[in-house]
């Protein structure tokens, strides 16, 4: 049982095989050989796997490779201009946001989507005015970026990497 | 003594090397290196704590349209060796704790392996289990020595006598729960078997120290066993050891010869398959002179083990080496139960151990009625208390009094429960760390001359997150005496030298040693104008430091806490770590660490808890939503310092490691702190808010 | 995972007579139904896919009040300017859920119809009547601090765990179902059911029934509202205890309050008791404590979460202080 899905992938279109069985994830890394998103627990409790799925952040895990067929993913691979990277991975190089690396590339996506959320307005549990403009502000990071575990503890660099990367 | 090495690239912050890749997702950590065509395995785990295997039945898995072959006990190939009883994959019948591998399926895609382990049948005889620790039963035992080679039990003096004359006494029994490693990245090894050589994409501290487990497993010689691993998703000593998948990923490679197979485990698998750090229970009996010196000193520490292989967790030994007191007591026992086996995590022995002990002295400081700062502060030893030897370097003091200035700790009005803002009842508190300076034998290093002017440096160390890609190239230069930038490092490869593994924060001392040497080596040999293609490669040179000296980091962490009036949530708003760990080879990646180990302590001391299930033998929590790990909004604000320390004993570059001390102290600052806001004593991890609601 | 069929849903009858048929599950969003199906907890033969029926919109309804499509997604819910506006509480309790990137994918249908988190309901190694009926309840006597202190039973002490469910159970919300006979509507409050001596049945659904859209009425004027939510750690885990409070005051005499409770039964919990002691009285932190003791005085508390009681209690009373006397 399974089926054929074309997904556009860092600008590159892709057409595969799937098992219906097969997670959008695993499509990536085992179908395309797209190994940026990590499997850091398979069941969206780590968000390791953080994509752009049609511009916005998703985790790739939880859903099947077949639903996304004709979907535009972005990876951390595919983020950068060229050679350039984009100014979230500097930010992420500069402060040190990272050890070993294996949850990064899903920060480095949520946070491109955190900064796409704060500019179109959406709030966050902590904001206090739902109605208000978004802010980037510390505590609005750390809560927005909270749904990417990193085991190493770069929390309060990946905060100043998400604001450097705005600017 | 050593020379120490002259800085110039040691001590600046250039960038993480592999940094662009990581940030990228594009450095192939052990399931992202390409392989052509593989096959999957997946592994069936026992439902029941102990029992036999009476049969099993892969008659349905088998018949499954892309399954290639099932290994069971009753089919697998028999290893050379099961002197590793954690390794003895499929060897034998016996049940011996909940989630041991019973059967792994191979199959040409993850779905099929994973839907055909769910048909494989086994079917075990149960037999009674026991996993329940506790300080009274009747079974504890006194092990050999503890994980380090450390003696069991160590006395001097007379404790009853130093309890009697003290003025105040805390004997408090302080609890610690089971940790799980949890790496952010699975445990994964892709295998293959060709012509008798195995070769092994693996996710390890230590490539070497996976080969030779595995070489002697398979009964190969070393040379044959090829592992690659260049990114590790993080490991905290979960990853120092081969586990079993590895072997049951090349038992499964050896049956589909020249067929890589992939074998990653689940997060639920990684709870019992991949060790995991002790649960203790601390019995702390501290006695207190009435001007707040340590009369008498105890640290009684209780673990677990596992039946079948002994792990035993060294939860007493920092107090060996804290405080001065004339009488004094360190012992270990275990129970042995039906559980997996325990393992090293981040730092072992230090980080439990210093829990129990560093509250008790919050608890005696108050009693003596003394600022803990300045209790501490008074029962600074002159020499390690049990050993007698003096200390290359103890700046603990340096640290406590840094901290306190940084932290504003003289405006702290020492009253528990004082304080609140906004509903938040709000406190800080202060404990000490220590982590002693370890060097594992064995490396050995390569260097080459390419010309016009790059020096590969080769060795087979590992970059576990610890940043060892930059800072050991750093030392390369240095002992070089050339640019970072001249300096092609190569590492995670067994076809590089020998080397150590990433664990006890010895990779630096040990790695940098070496490779200190074998530059000395090579410009002995080739002076300062080598040819092309001049190399040299050394072992690590021996050193009797320790013999001499007692060599230990310290450090000291203040936390403020806030414990919510109505709720009991309880938030670390700041936590502020000063450590003397000798030099600081690359700020930028050293504050990382140092950080990152608090912030770990601080996930520690508020939320990890993995849950035994007594009645069924396993932790049930067994994944990321319900074993809490502190996420982003957990950690508002970490800062690491240290002070400028010069130790010319502990190795060439004068450093003491740093990848563990930020963990120990960190959840005793943070339960004092609480006491502090609250004036509730919490002596049972984790700290959450059921202490605190009323 | 067992192999399955898979089918694009064309519209919605079609979609319910699949699964009359067949037995389909209904996907949409995956982030409850794939992670249960890789823990071998549900294991449907075919899945049909309703992410691109027609049911994504918001629309303001003509007398007052929202309209929210089934596939509507949790991000774009919270972030919708009339909720925002209108229905601050419903935006808190989808934000403190879950996470960003979870929230992109689940759905407003999918997430009231998410199932347990209770560790043995996730664990095909141990007892669990929710998963297998008649096999035994492992979280009466085992690990039970997450679980129920209200409305539980010898079968079952789960408990829900949606936030946004329990908002919409304060804002007395109706669920739009389409079954094999056709639409219908069901009352929020009651779409969830206790466990009974049937834990396996989550709600009043049957397998067939397509949950199309979620209707919220229009609040008074001058009413507040709050969603408030305690748990283990300071975002991304599920509630300990949360409260959804709709509360309108007037001249210091409580008009009208409507309380639901998440993280403390098999459903989100309206505390009907609370609101009939409030209802007509003057506010004060004597009713308030009174309200809440009532609601709670027939709690059950398990071995492992006794703390559950009192910190219901002291949400409860610290939710109807902060809305009762905040500045206007």
């Amino acid at each position: 049982m399974d089926g054929e899905v074309e997904l556009r992938v860092d600008g590159r279109t892709r057409r595969l095989r799937v098992d219906n069985r097969t997670t959008l994830l695993d499509a990536l890394r085992d179908g395309l050989g797209v190994t940026s998103p990590k499997k850091g627990c398979d069941h969206g409790q780590c968000g390791a796997c953080t994509v752009l799925l049609d511009g916005r952040r998703a985790v790739t895990c939880l859903s099947f490779a077949v639903v996304h067929d004709g979907a535009e993913v972005v990876t951390a691979a595919g983020l950068g201009d060229g050679e350039r990277l984009h100014p979230v991975q500097e930010a992420f190089l500069d402060r040190d946001a990272f050890q070993c690396g294996f949850c990064t590339p899903g920060q480095v996506c949520s946070a491109v989507g955190v900064l796409d959320e704060v500019a179109a307005g959406h709030p966050s549990a902590v904001t206090a005015d739902l109605t208000g403009p978004a802010e980037l502000s510390p505590e609005e990071v750390r809560e927005r970026m909270s749904g990417n575990l990193c085991r190493c503890g770069a929390y309060v660099r990946i905060v100043e990497a998400v604001r450097d990367g705005a600017r | 003594m050593t020379d120490l090495l002259r800085p110039r690239a040691m001590g600046r912050s250039p960038r993480r090397v592999e940094g662009p890749a990581k940030v990228t997702g594009t450095a192939p950590y052990a399931s992202d290196q390409p392989v052509h065509d593989p096959v999957h395995a997946w592994l069936v785990q026992a439902e029941v704590a102990r029992g036999v295997v009476t049969s099993v039945d892969t008659g349905r898995a088998l018949a499954e349209e892309g399954v290639l072959t099932v290994l069971t006990p009753d089919n697998a190939p028999r290893l050379a060796s099961t002197e590793d009883a954690e390794l003895a994959a499929l060897q034998s019948h016996d049940v011996d704790f909940r989630g041991q591998v019973l059967a792994v399926v191979v199959a040409r895609t993850p779905e099929t392996a994973r839907h055909a382990a769910s048909l494989v049948r086994v079917v075990v005889e149960q037999r009674p289990h026991d996993v329940r620790l506790s300080g009274d039963r009747a079974d504890l035992y006194a092990p050999e020595q503890v994980n380090g080679g450390f003696e069991t039990d160590t006395a001097e003096g007379d404790l009853a006598a130093g309890l009697a004359q003290a003025a105040h006494v805390v004997d408090r029994t302080y609890t610690t729960a089971w940790y799980n490693n949890n790496p952010l990245e699975p445990h994964a090894t892709t295998a293959v078997w060709s012509d008798e050589n195995l070769l092994l994409y693996d996710s390890t501290q230590g490539v070497h120290t996976t080969r030779e487990a595995v070489a002697e497993t398979f009964g190969l010689s070393p040379e044959r066993v090829h592992v690659i691993s260049p990114h590790v998703g993080g490991g905290f000593g979960a990853k120092g050891t081969a586990h079993v998948h590895a072997i049951l990923a090349a038992m499964a490679a050896r049956a589909l010869p020249d067929v890589p197979v992939k074998l990653a485990l689940t997060r639920q698998q990684m709870y019992s398959l991949v060790g995991y750090r002790t649960p203790t229970i601390q019995r702390v009996r501290l006695g207190g002179s009435a001007d707040g010196r340590l009369t008498a000193l105890a640290v009684d520490a209780i673990g677990q083990t596992s039946r079948f292989k002994e792990f035993a967790e060294q939860t007493a030994v920092p107090a060996r080496t804290m405080y001065a007191a004339p009488h004094r007591r360190t012992t270990h026992r275990l129970a042995a139960l039906d559980v997996p086996v325990p393992a090293w995590m981040r730092a072992p022995g230090e980080c439990p151990g210093m829990f129990g002990p560093e509250v008790a002295m919050d608890e005696l400081a108050i009693a003596c009625g003394l600022d803990p700062v300045e209790f501490r502060v008074r029962n600074e030893p002159e020499v390690e208390p049990e050993s007698g030897k003096p200390f290359s370097s103890r700046n603990l003091v340096a640290c406590l009094r840094e901290g306190a200035r940084r932290f504003g700790w003289s405006h702290r009005d020492p009253t528990p429960g004082a304080r609140q803002e906004s509903g938040w009842r709000v406190g800080t508190g202060v404990a000490a760390s220590t982590y002693p300076v370890n060097r594992s034998p064995g490396s050995e290093a390569n260097i080459r001359f390419t010309a016009p002017g790059r020096y590969r440096v080769e060795i087979g160390a590992a970059d576990i997150g610890t940043g060892t890609w930059t800072s050991l190239a750093q030392i390369a230069a240095d002992a070089l005496g050339v640019d970072h930038g001249d300096v092609e490092l190569r590492i995670g490869d067994t076809r590089l030298p020998k080397a150590s593994v990433a664990g006890g924060s010895s990779g630096i001392t040990s790695w940098g040693s070496t490779v200190v040497a074998a530059a000395r080596a090579f410009r002995e040999k080739f002076g300062d104008r080598p040819d092309d293609g001049d190399e040299t490669c050394v072992a690590m040179p021996e050193s009797s430091a320790s013999d001499d000296y007692a060599m230990h980091a310290f450090g000291a962490q203040f936390a403020e806490v806030r414990v919510h009036v109505d709720t009991g949530e309880v938030r670390v708003p700041r936590l502020l770590g000063v450590f003397a760990v000798g030099r600081v080879v690359n700020p930028r990646l050293a504050r990382s660490q140092l950080v990152g180990g608090m912030t770990m302590g601080l996930s520690m001391a508020l939320h990890e808890h993995s849950l035994l299930d007594e009645r069924f033998g396993h932790v049930v929590n067994h994944d990321l939503a319900e074993y809490h790990i502190a996420t982003n909004s957990d950690v508002p604000d970490v800062e690491a310092h240290w002070i400028e320390e010069h130790d010319p004993h502990t190795n060439p570059m004068g450093t003491k490691g740093i990848g563990e001390i930020g963990i120990v102290g960190t959840a005793a600052a943070i339960v004092n702190a609480a006491h502090h806001a609250t004036g509730i004593r919490v002596r049972d991890l984790p700290l959450t808010l059921d202490h605190f609601v009323r | 995972m067992i192999p399955f069929d898979y089918r694009r849903a064309a519209d919605v009858e079609g979609a319910v007579a699949e699964a009359a048929r067949t037995g389909a599950a209904f996907l949409a969003g995956g982030t409850n139904l794939v992670d249960r199906m890789k823990l071998g907890v549900s294991a449907p033969e075919v899945l049909v896919d309703i992410n691109r029926l027609p049911l994504d919109g918001v629309e303001e309804l003509p007398g007052g009040g929202l309209r929210v499509g089934a596939t509507v997604r949790n991000s774009d819910l919270a972030a919708h300017p009339v909720v925002r506006r209108d229905y601050p509480l419903l935006s808190r309790a989808l934000l403190s859920g879950a996470s960003g990137q979870l929230r992109t994918l689940a759905t407003t249908g999918g997430n009231l119809l998410q199932r347990t988190r209770c560790l043995y309901f996730q664990d095909t190694s141990t007892p669990c009547n929710k998963r297998e009926p008649g096999s035994g309840c492992s979280a009466i006597d085992g690990h039970n601090r997450q679980h129920a202190i209200l409305g539980a039973s010898e079968h079952c002490v789960a408990v829900h765990p949606s936030d946004m469910a329990v908002a919409m159970a304060a804002l007395d919300a109706t669920v739009l179902v389409h079954g094999p006979g056709g639409p219908r509507t069901v009352p929020l409050t009651d779409l969830h059911r206790l466990p009974g001596d049937e834990p396996h049945r989550d709600t009043v659904l049957s397998a067939a029934d397509l949950i199309t859209a979620v209707d919220l009425p229009p609040l008074p004027r001058g009413t507040r509202s709050l969603y408030r939510k305690v748990r283990d750690r300071a975002s991304y885990a599920f509630a300990l205890v949360s409260v959804a409070l709709v509360l309108h005051v007037d001249d210091d005499v409580v008009r009208d309050v409507r309380i639901a409770l998440g993280g403390v039964a098999h459903k989100p919990w309206r505390a009907r008791r609370a609101e009939g002691v409030l209802r007509g009285r003057p506010v004060s932190a004597d009713v308030f404590l009174e309200a809440a003791e009532a609601e709670l005085a027939d709690a059950r508390p398990l071995s492992g979460n006794a703390f559950k009681v009192p910190l219901a209690r002291n949400v409860i009373v610290s939710a109807l202080r902060d809305l009762a006397w905040e500045e206007r």
